[in-house]
């Protein structure tokens, strides 16, 4: 094989991935922000003391992490609109990111809740027998706590996602991987298209694991204790 | 009026009943120790007090009110709103078992939150009188440090001047010096014994009998669910009358 610089460096240096870069983003981000709202409803009902929720957080949990993420993006775009006769008729774009979406909640939903579950349940009888309300005490005490243990997998799911968005190529979202696939079935420089579609997510990738740590930076690793402050202050 | 009154409480956890029928008032002021072998119902009974635990028949009220239920005209309690509940719980201590302060927030911030976000203190002025609580249980130094940088004692001292803050009207201990190494428990105490010193209303579950015989005014003795007798230490201590008192007497002292 003959390895095109040429080719390989008129992709890396055109603009054409600009746009499509911006909108595997714009995909990423979005799905995730759907997917950590699910993730918390989700997490919940899965710890409710009703029955009822328990049972809807475990068919949700079971059916979109059983069914391939693949399918769900297809029925989103081409089945809903055949199903409800054109009613629902999403631009793929939607389609696809709300099916990313409603899938990764259900790993959301299982992230979350073993961020709650690893609070000493002690600590929100402690705050409810202060008078908070359970409102209040899992916003102020279980919530921060569980942060921890939430974020850094939280991270791992950013990443996926971001590479997961290629799969929308089947739906024609014009993203990062159908961009090149566009570009290869032309000029059938498979190698060197891919090579620059490769650089492209490590970049995003580098990009949000930055992201990953300046976030952990902030919540994750235990403060340490301010004690020469608090002297200053009082005395 | 009794500042708690109970009243033929009944409680269940599932098919087992753990509460049956307890009564009993305690006075403002009064300390009040709780004893029985484990499984007798007396940390049941003491988390009921603040709705922990919910009840299945009786009442309990506290200082005149019933806590986490409104009655009904129909006579039957029904479970009132948590905003409700909590507003009652906040002027009822508790000190638990396990300290359960929380890992996230420093001593200060431990005793300053609930004053904070509960009954909207202004922080400075929570700081200065969690600062002045934190001196009187001997931890003032400590005030920056997280909690798992204390021992058990520390952190058990902490756990009492965070319920504190809330200047409540009555105290709540669940077994305080259960989880203590022997050496911290007497620290522990010796704050509980100020406490009471001071006038403040407790109930205290523990099965440290030198404290019973010394701070409580009346002892109760619960067995079964149910309370089978209770008096002065003094009188409880050197003359019970029931066998199983006499018994739970002469296996623990």
């Amino acid at each position: 094989m003959v390895f095109d610089s040429s080719a390989f460096f008129e992709t890396l240096f055109s603009s054409t991935f600009l746009i499509p870069a911006l909108t595997t983003l714009g995909i990423t981000f979005v799905a995730m922000a759907l997917a950590i709202m699910l993730g918390f409803g989700g997490a919940l009902a899965a710890l409710s003391r009703y029955r009822g929720l328990r049972w809807l957080a475990q068919g949700y949990l079971g059916f979109f992490r059983g069914v391939p993420v693949l399918v769900q993006i297809v029925f989103w775009y081409n089945a809903l609109p055949v199903l409800t006769d054109n009613a629902i008729n999403l631009p793929a774009l939607i389609a696809g990111t709300i099916a990313l979406g409603l899938n990764e909640g259900a790993y959301m939903t299982e992230i979350i809740r073993s961020g709650l579950i690893s609070v000493d349940p002690g600590q929100r009888e402690a705050a409810r027998a202060l008078g908070m309300t359970k409102a209040k005490a899992m916003r102020r005490i279980v919530m921060p706590q569980a942060l921890k243990v939430i974020i850094p997998p939280t991270g791992n799911q950013f990443i996926a996602m971001l590479k997961t968005t290629s799969l929308l190529f089947a739906i024609a979202v014009p993203e990062i991987f159908s961009t090149g696939t566009n570009i290869y079935s032309q000029n059938f420089k498979y190698f060197e298209v891919l090579f620059v579609v490769s650089i492209w997510y490590l970049a995003l990738t580098a990009l949000l694991t930055g992201l990953q740590k300046l976030i952990e930076r902030r919540f994750v690793i235990r403060p340490r204790r301010n004690t020469p402050i608090l002297a200053q202050e009082h005395g | 009026m009794p500042l708690v009154e109970i009243n033929n409480v009944h409680k269940r956890f599932g098919e087992l009943e753990v509460l049956k029928g307890v009564s009993l008032d305690v006075e403002a002021g009064e300390v009040v120790v709780l004893l029985g072998a484990s499984g007798s119902g007396k940390t049941t009974l003491l988390r009921c007090i603040n709705h922990l635990e919910t009840i299945h028949d009786g009442e309990i009220k506290v200082a005149g009110e019933l806590v986490g239920y409104t009655r009904g005209k129909d006579g039957k309690l029904r479970e009132e709103k948590d905003a409700i509940t909590s507003a009652k719980r906040a002027r009822i201590g508790m000190v638990f078992q396990r300290f359960n302060l929380f890992a996230h927030l420093t001593v200060l911030e431990n005793v300053t939150e609930a004053p904070v976000q509960v009954l909207r203190v202004p922080l400075a002025e929570a700081r200065s009188r969690a600062l002045d609580l934190l001196a009187s249980v001997g931890l003032k130094d400590k005030a920056g440090y997280y909690p798992h940088e204390l021992s058990g004692g520390q952190q058990q001292r902490v756990a009492i001047a965070r319920a504190l803050a809330m200047e409540p009207r009555l105290m709540l201990f669940d077994e305080p010096t259960s989880a203590l190494d022997p050496e911290l428990v007497g620290e522990v105490l010796e704050t509980m014994r100020r406490l009471a010193a001071s006038g403040m209303t407790m109930i205290v579950v523990t099965h440290e009998m030198s404290f019973a015989r010394e701070v409580a005014d009346r002892v109760i003795m619960m067995a079964d669910g149910q309370v089978i007798e209770e008096g002065p230490p003094a009188q409880l201590f050197s003359a019970p009358s029931h066998p199983r008192t006499k018994a739970f007497l002469a296996r623990i002292l």
